[in-house]
């Protein structure tokens, strides 16, 4: 299973991803930067990524707790995510994200 | 909170001056005030308490020995409770700003002005210090302290202003009720037709929408225009509208914490990728008499565990006692069996 991860240069990292992993538990596994400040409590919102457009109706919606975080994060978008909430499985299999910009 | 918090700007003198009030810095006052060291606490919060209040007071903790589930609120309150009988002074709401040395000990002063002395001093500043978050839009940094503010400390500067709070937390909410009355003219922009924020607030702020005397839009920032610090317009984006120009002259942003190492940065103390390097015998670093415990240090085999931090505060109070009171002799002793121990908690 992948996870395709988009850092804030431009490189690409096709990440080894594991069933039932948070994508932000895979991607701070890789040693991206992503500070994940809370560990996936949803108290944070710095572990913002942002989805794909051709993911973004394919991954299961955001619950209201993280819908109301996001209001937390900066640069958000329509296809923001925080992917400490978004649980890795064989149907998100390549899913694709981009690392939002930071706090500065 | 029932705690002994210190006017901002004052000048103390103490025997350890503690950075942090996170739970590691509060059990460190219980260590060092049953050796007798007066202790002093500085947190740029406005409450005791560290990640454990700031990011997950209502959530169960389950490996604090001895307490089967705890809240990171309820954690605070019984560490709180537990230090009580010790009168540390707090001082809150400031950032520690530099570390100078005083003679035998450190001169710390906060950037609210506050001076302490103090023999020793404890780096408990965890994850870094709790700062605004800075939005990352292009040359905002320009305009920080003349157009842009992370916090509102003097309201007056917005009296009559063409002022933008973005953000949709109780920050920005009340503060968009706060400045409205003497704002010339108010608008909250916010990514998304809802709130975070507490009902009540949102409710009178659609309230005052409603009869006109402030404006809500839903988009994003994406830029910043004016000259000389001074903003003339935002630059907002929406799907349908694209790009298009709101007047501004004061930007408020609000959008929570983040922890950044801060200060500590320029203590001049030893770093190793913003972390404390310390042994494990005193939990001292490079420095001697700068001692750094918790979340904030680093050694061999290092967790970053709530449980390590206190048993890091126990074995730092031992050398912070030889520093302090040299010519007295450290006596190992239970709070089970030592009366003086039972006195100094005020149970015997
Ligand atoms: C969601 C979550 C769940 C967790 N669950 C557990 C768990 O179950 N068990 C466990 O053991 N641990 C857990 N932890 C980790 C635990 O919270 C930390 O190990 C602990 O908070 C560290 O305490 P500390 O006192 O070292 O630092 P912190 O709690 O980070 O406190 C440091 C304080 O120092 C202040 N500060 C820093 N620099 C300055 C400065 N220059 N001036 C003024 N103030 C400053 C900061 O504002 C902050 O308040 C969890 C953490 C999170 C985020
Ligand atoms: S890690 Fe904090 S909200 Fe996801």
């Amino acid at each position: 299973m992948k996870l395709i991860v988009t850092d804030r240069t431009g490189k690409v990292h096709e990440l080894q991803a594991r069933d039932d992993w948070s994508a932000m538990e895979v991607i701070r596994d890789a040693n991206l930067p992503l500070s994940a400040e809370c560990g996936g409590a949803c108290a944070c919102a710095t572990c913002h990524v942002y989805v794909d457009e051709a993911w973004v109706d394919r991954i299961p919606a955001a619950q209201q707790q993280e819908v109301d975080m996001l209001d937390f994060g900066v640069a958000v978008q329509e296809n923001s995510r925080l992917s400490c909430q978004i649980k890795m499985n064989a149907e998100l299999d390549g899913l694709q994200v981009t690392l939002a910009p930071e706090s500065l | 909170m029932s705690a002994n918090v210190a006017q901002p700007g004052g000048q103390h003198k103490t025997d350890v001056v503690i950075i942090g009030a996170g739970p590691i810095g509060l059990f460190a006052v219980f260590e060092l005030g049953l050796l007798d060291l007066k202790t002093h606490l500085i947190d740029i919060l406005d409450r005791p308490g560290g990640q454990c209040t700031e990011l997950y007071p209502e959530k169960p903790i389950y490996d604090i020995p001895g307490l089967v589930e705890v809240t990171g609120q309820g954690l605070t309150d019984k560490l709180m409770d537990q230090i009580k009988p010790f009168g540390a002074t707090f001082h809150l709401s400031q950032m520690a700003e530099s570390l100078e040395k005083a003679g035998d000990g450190w001169r710390i002063t906060t950037d609210a002005g506050t001076q302490i002395e103090a023999r020793v001093v404890v780096i408990a500043a965890g994850g870094g210090s709790f700062t605004p978050k800075k939005p990352p839009i292009p040359g905002i940094e320009s305009y920080e302290n003349t157009s842009v503010f992370y916090a509102v400390r003097k309201m007056e500067r917005f009296r009559d202003k063409v002022v933008v709070i973005a953000g949709g937390g109780d920050s920005a909410l009340d503060w968009t009720l706060n400045l409205q009355p003497i704002a010339k003219k108010l608008v909250l922009v916010h990514h998304r037709d809802g709130f975070r924020a507490a009902p009540d607030s949102v409710n009178k702020m659609r309230a005052l929408v409603a009869e006109g005397k402030m404006e809500f839009q839903v988009a994003n920032i994406k830029g910043l225009n004016g000259a000389n610090g001074q903003l003339s317009s935002l630059t907002l984006n929406t799907k349908e509208k694209g790009d298009y120009q709101l007047p501004a002259e004061m930007l408020l942003p609000f959008f929570g914490l983040t922890m950044k190492l801060g200060p500590v940065a320029n203590f001049g103390i030893n770093l190793h990728e913003n972390l404390v390097p310390v042994d494990t015998e005193k939990f001292e670093t490079t420095t001697p008499g700068i001692f750094a415990i918790g979340d904030i240090n680093t050694y061999p085999g290092k967790l970053k565990l709530i449980l390590s931090g206190f048993h890091e505060g126990a074995l730092m109070a031992q050398q912070a006692f030889r520093y302090c009171k040299p010519d007295e002799k450290l006596r190992f002793q239970y709070t089970t069996s030592s009366s003086s121990l039972q006195k100094k908690l005020g149970v015997a």
